[in-house]
This record gives C-alpha cells, sequence and structure tokens, in this order.
C-alpha cells in the first residue's frame, strides 16, 4: 500500500521555527521543533492551549497565512520539501498526500454549500473525475465513516446536521484521496462526549485500515493513551518529551508531563484535589532564556533559568529537555535510565 | 422551495396593501389643495362642488381609497388634473425611460463594484484595496446632482462632445439606443447614476469577502487542495447574499429615477414626472407613480430575498 521513499521516514521536521509577525511584536509560536514519523505511526502531540500544537500542524500544510508568518526549517513530507513547494504542486500535497481534520466541525465546513458536494470537490481536484463520480466516491467516503442514511445525507447543508456527523463528513472528506499523512487537530474536543469516543475508534480503525500515518493533536492525555504510538509533549512552542505511549505517560520524564498527568482527572479521585499547575504558561512574544517552564516548576534549580536545557536523550527516541531528565526527583522507583 | 415561495408572496400581499394605503394617504396629508392649481382663485362655492364631485373629492378619504384600489387593480389609475391624460400612459412612458438608465447603471455599477471589491477584499491592505476603497469613498461622498452639473459643464458647455439634456435629437419622437444620435444622450446620466451604487455596492462587497475569508471554512478548502481560484469561488457565494441585499436596495433606488439627476438632464423618467406631479399637486399622477415604484421596491425585495435563499439554505429557517 505504501511507497517507499527515500528515508524511511513519512514527515520530518528539523528544526522548525514559526513566527508571527506583526508591527507590534514577534510572537515565536514553535521553537526548533524536530520529530519524525514513520508511515503508519501514530504521534500525539499533547500540550495546552497555545502551546505551538496546531501551529504546528498547520506549519506543515503551509496552511498559515503566508504575509504574516515566518517558517524556518526543515519540513519534509513524503520526500517533498514542502517549504519550497509553490502553487500547484502545494495544492497537489494538501489533501492528496496530506489532509487535516479540524478542531470545530461546526465552522469548518462551507455553510452555502451541500456536504456530497464538498466532498466529491475535493475527490475531482485530485483524481480529475467529474462531479457525478465524484459524488459516487462521496457516498462511499459517507459509508466509510459510518454515516446513516448516507444517500440522504449527501444532499444535506452542514447546518442540517449534528456535530458528529459534521466530524464524519470531515473525516471522509479528508480520507477521500487516501493519503499518506492525516493531521487530526483535536478532531474530538468539540463533541459530546458519547460521540468522541466514537469518532475516536472510528478514526483509530480507518487508521489502521488505510496504514496512514496520523499526527494526532489534543490536550487530553486520555485520548492520547487510546491512540497513539508515540508521544510529544509541547510547552511554549518547544517539544519537551517525547517517546513511546507507555514511556511519556508511564514514566514521565519532564516535570511538565508529571504536572499535566497529576491534573487528570482519572479513578478513584473522589474526595482529593486534582493538582493543577500553578501560573501560566509563558509569554511567547518574551520567551524566558532559559527553562520556559522553570517559573511554573517545582524542582527549579537555579542552573534551570540560566541557559535553555539540552534535549536530553535516554535511548529509543526518548527524549526530555530538563536538566533533571535522568533522575527525576519525584521518582521514588528510581527506574534506571538507559544512557 | 415551493412552498417557500408561495409563503413568501403571500407575505408580500399585506405588504403591498399597507403600502398602497400609506401612498394614499400621503396626498391628503401634504399640505395644498389640487384643486388650487385648477380653478381660478375667485371660483364661485358652486364651481368647486361641481369639480370636487367631478374628481371624486366630496367623498369620505376611505371610501376614495377603496374605489381608487378597486380601479387600480385593473390598471386604471385615473387622470392626471394638470394634463387630462390617462396617468397610467404618462407613467408607463416615464418608467420606460428610467428603466433605461437604471438598466444601464445597474450593469456598469454591479458588475464593475463587484468585480472591485471582491479584488480588494481578496487582498485587504494592498495598494489596489487602497486605490479601489479610495474610489468607493469617491462615489458615495459626491452628491449625484453636483457631478450632473459638472458633467455638463465638461462635456456638454467646454467640449461640446455629448447633449446636455433631452433624450435624442430635436423633434425625434421615438427613442433608439443603437444610434449614436439618441445613444449619446444615456452617456452622461447613466454615468451619474451609477456612482452612488458603485461606491456602496464595491464597500459591501469588500466587507463580506474580507470577513468570509476570515472564516474558519475556508482553511477547509484550502487544507484539501481547491486552488485559489477555486477558493474564490467558494467565498464569492458565500458573500453573495448580502451583497444581493445591498444590489436589490439600489435597484429599487435607481427604479425611483433620481428627481435631481432626471431634472438636470431633463430625462422624462418617472423622477422627472414626480418633480412636475408635485409642482402641479396632480394627486393620481402622484398616487400612482409612488404605488407603482413602491411595487417594484416590494417585487425588487421578494426577489432578492427567493435568490438569497436559493444560495444559502440557513436563511429559510428565519
Amino acid at each position: 500500500m505504501i511507497e517507499n521513499s527515500t528515508s524511511n521516514a513519512l514527515v520530518e521536521l528539523k528544526d522548525l521555527n514559526v513566527k508571527f509577525v506583526s508591527r507590534e511584536a514577534t510572537v515565536s509560536a514553535v521553537n526548533n521543533v524536530s520529530l519524525t514519523l514513520k508511515a503508519g505511526e501514530v504521534l500525539c502531540i499533547i500540550g495546552e492551549s497555545g502551546s505551538g500544537k496546531s501551529v504546528s500542524m498547520r506549519a506543515l500544510m503551509r496552511l498559515l497565512p503566508e504575509r504574516r508568518t515566518k517558517i524556518t526549517g526543515e519540513i519534509s513530507v513524503a520526500g517533498k520539501n514542502v517549504l519550497e513547494l509553490q502553487g500547484k504542486e502545494l495544492s497537489d500535497l494538501r489533501g492528496g498526500t496530506v489532509s487535516m481534520i479540524f478542531q470545530e466541525p461546526m465552522t469548518a465546513l462551507d455553510p452555502v454549500y451541500r456536504v456530497g458536494d464538498q466532498i466529491a470537490e475535493a475527490v475531482c481536484r485530485h483524481e480529475g473525475c467529474d462531479r457525478e463520480m465524484g459524488l459516487e466516491r462521496a457516498l462511499e467516503l459517507l459509508e466509510l465513516v459510518k454515516v446513516p442514511s448516507a444517500e440522504r445525507r449527501l444532499k444535506a447543508y452542514p447546518h442540517e446536521l449534528s456535530g458528529g456527523l459534521r466530524q464524519r463528513v470531515m473525516i471522509a472528506m479528508a480520507l477521500s484521496c487516501r493519503p499518506k499523512l492525516l493531521l487530526a487537530d483535536e478532531p474530538t474536543t468539540a463533541l459530546d462526549a458519547t460521540v468522541q469516543i466514537q469518532v475516536l475508534i472510528l478514526l483509530r480503525k480507518l487508521q489502521r485500515e488505510m496504514g496512514m500515518g496520523m499526527i494526532f493533536v489534543t490536550h487530553d492525555l486520555g485520548v492520547a493513551a487510546e491512540i497513539a504510538d508515540r508521544v510529544a509533549v509541547m510547552y511554549a512552542g518547544r517539544i519537551v518529551e517525547t517517546g513511546t505511549v507507555q514511556e511519556v505517560l508511564g514514566d514521565p520524564r519532564h516535570p511538565y508531563t508529571r504536572g499535566m498527568l497529576a491534573s487528570t482527572v482519572h479513578g478513584n479521585m473522589r474526595g482529593k484535589d486534582i493538582e493543577a499547575i500553578p501560573g501560566n504558561p509563558p509569554d511567547l512574544r518574551r520567551l524566558p532564556t532559559g527553562c520556559s517552564f522553570a517559573p511554573r516548576c517545582k524542582d527549579v534549580t537555579a542552573s534551570c533559568s540560566e541557559a535553555l536545557p539540552p534535549e536530553v536523550f535516554m535511548g529509543g527516541g526518548r527524549m526530555s529537555r530538563c536538566l533533571l531528565a535522568s533522575a527525576p526527583p519525584d521518582e521514588p522507583k528510581s527506574m534506571a535510565p538507559a544512557i | 422551495m415551493t412552498a417557500y415561495i408561495i409563503r413568501r408572496l403571500l407575505y408580500a400581499i399585506p405588504i403591498a396593501l399597507g403600502v398602497s394605503m400609506v401612498c394614499f394617504a400621503l396626498v391628503y396629508i401634504a399640505p395644498g389643495d389640487p384643486l388650487q392649481t385648477l380653478l381660478p382663485e375667485d371660483a364661485s362655492a358652486e364651481t368647486i362642488e361641481m369639480v370636487k364631485k367631478a374628481y371624486g373629492f366630496d367623498k369620505p378619504i376611505p371610501v376614495q381609497y377603496a374605489l381608487w384600489l378597486g380601479k387600480v387593480l385593473t390598471g386604471d389609475f385615473g387622470n392626471s388634473i394638470a394634463s387630462g391624460r390617462a396617468v397610467s400612459e404618462e407613467l408607463f412612458k416615464a418608467l420606460a425611460n428610467t428603466i433605461l438608465l437604471a438598466a444601464g447603471a445597474v450593469a456598469i455599477a454591479f458588475s464593475l463594484a463587484f468585480a472591485m471589491g471582491t479584488v480588494a477584499g481578496y487582498w485587504v491592505g494592498s495598494k489596489v484595496d487602497r486605490f479601489v476603497t479610495g474610489v468607493a469613498v469617491v462615489g458615495v461622498s459626491i452628491p449625484n446632482y453636483w457631478l450632473a452639473i459638472v458633467l455638463v459643464i465638461i462635456f456638454a458647455v467646454e467640449l461640446n462632445v455629448l447633449p446636455a439634456t433631452g433624450m435624442g435629437p430635436r423633434g425625434s419622437d421615438t427613442f433608439e439606443l443603437l444610434t449614436w444620435d439618441h445613444f449619446r444622450h444615456v452617456i452622461l446620466p447613466i454615468f451619474t447614476l451609477s456612482m452612488i451604487p458603485i461606491g456602496i455596492i464595491t464597500r459591501t462587497t469588500r466587507s463580506c469577502v474580507a470577513e468570509t475569508l476570515n472564516q474558519d471554512f475556508v482553511e477547509t478548502l484550502r487544507a484539501k487542495g481547491l486552488v485559489e481560484s477555486q477558493v474564490l469561488l467558494h467565498v464569492i457565494r458565500n458573500s453573495l447574499p448580502q451583497v444581493l441585499a445591498v444590489m436589490g436596495l439600489q435597484f429599487g433606488y435607481l427604479m425611483g429615477g433620481s428627481i435631481l439627476v432626471e431634472t438636470i438632464f431633463t430625462w422624462p423618467g418617472t423622477g422627472f414626472l414626480l418633480n412636475k406631479a408635485i409642482l402641479t399637486r396632480d394627486i393620481p399622477v402622484l398616487q400612482g407613480t409612488i404605488l407603482v415604484l413602491a411595487m417594484i421596491f416590494v417585487a425588487t425585495n421578494l426577489v432578492i430575498d427567493l435568490c438569497q435563499t436559493a444560495i444559502d439554505p440557513r436563511l429559510k429557517r428565519s
């Protein structure tokens, strides 16, 4: 199913920097982000609002407004240098090789076009068929994403569908040209809890069946545990910790990850206080010179704010950007770090 | 959709009826008596009574309204007090002349304004945008009677290339648009009349297009690989309902004929006719003209409403 490109990585980001430039200030939304994704792999990017998760995804498809954005670094998807693509090549990539599912199904669909036509449009754009064939394919896709009475829904306008159905339509649209990479930007956040699970299960099933690589952006650790192979934790535009989902969620090596885990509601929490991380994320216009999490970190040392902590690699793709990564203070079990 | 159209048509009936009442009543609220201009000042009481009776002014106003409405529904607007000819005859002739100007102004203003507005809205903040916005501001700010006079001074008086007044060469009875002798008469009035609609529609289109481009779904369109021209098509379709609403209003105003512009160019349209009727207190002409113009307004609104709903089905619910 999947062609092998020269390197076996489907996505390679190297030193990705995204800055939003305006007259008043320059916002460093993404700072030196490097990551790789193999074909068929699911990577979850976790982080709170404003941590640069969605911006990184949009940079990957060059969806950010060109006039106000400065992207540097390297982005390669399926062997193509995304930052060098122009005009038609770029739009061939979008929706063809890489697709995206957005957070807000209520506003992400064009309100004055029938959903069938919106899907067919994507099919026709990439496969060069006529509207009739596009609609046939749209029907198949709606059935694939389990939209009930798909034939009737084909002629529906977005406002006639529920949030869950709209998100299924979005998924159908994203899958319409069998992309190699699916970017999902908090696709379940805006949905009801019961619908969230359904959509999540559907996405995981389709990802496996179609063998797509997927980058799944979320702030919900439960979702990440459910769907991810690997996890990258982002804070203030930087990846602060990566590793397999078991490693990162089971044995977090960055205080931010630990803080997030502690502030999550899970079983047997009744009567206990939820531990919130004190303070607020830093101002992206004026990032601190040292570790950007230092002001909120309870294990902070004097050297933390002197310089940006280096990436500490712990083998097997495990990384944490913390001076104490190899010897976390709060870890009584003290698993032997494999360096 | 058919049910919706029928419902909207039924809604239009009470509106039309209300408009007709206002038209009829307005003339009585306004000061002045039509008989004053018709009769000599020393007319005897009997003569006044007689004339009143002849025109039906002696009956109570509601009865006059009912009689008038009944006739209007059969296409009979009565006779002009000033000229004695049938109102419908004068009215429809004037209307045809105004339609000629309005159609020209609509064609120029709507296409030009829509194109300029779309370009400016797509490249908000660019030089093109600033230029277009400048043109639009000039368009809405210049009083068109002033523009008309300036154009007459330049093109008719100074350069002597275009006629200042009238609909054709002296002595011609009919109007043939396709001959230069006639066509040159419409150039200045159409240009004058299209300025304001150009300004207003350009600004509306610009802001609608710019606003639509900022909506989330545009990102989805780009993410699925559409090229910019396809994206723009979606954006235009989304902006169209709002733009159409403004276009409809402008069309209505143009059909009413500008009293000032038609008077300056002595163009025998509805504005000119209204002006004459007001000065001579020609009540039947006033009533008939205002009613027909108001009906055109109502009909335009109806058509625009239906077009908007056809484009954006969300509007059907409200």
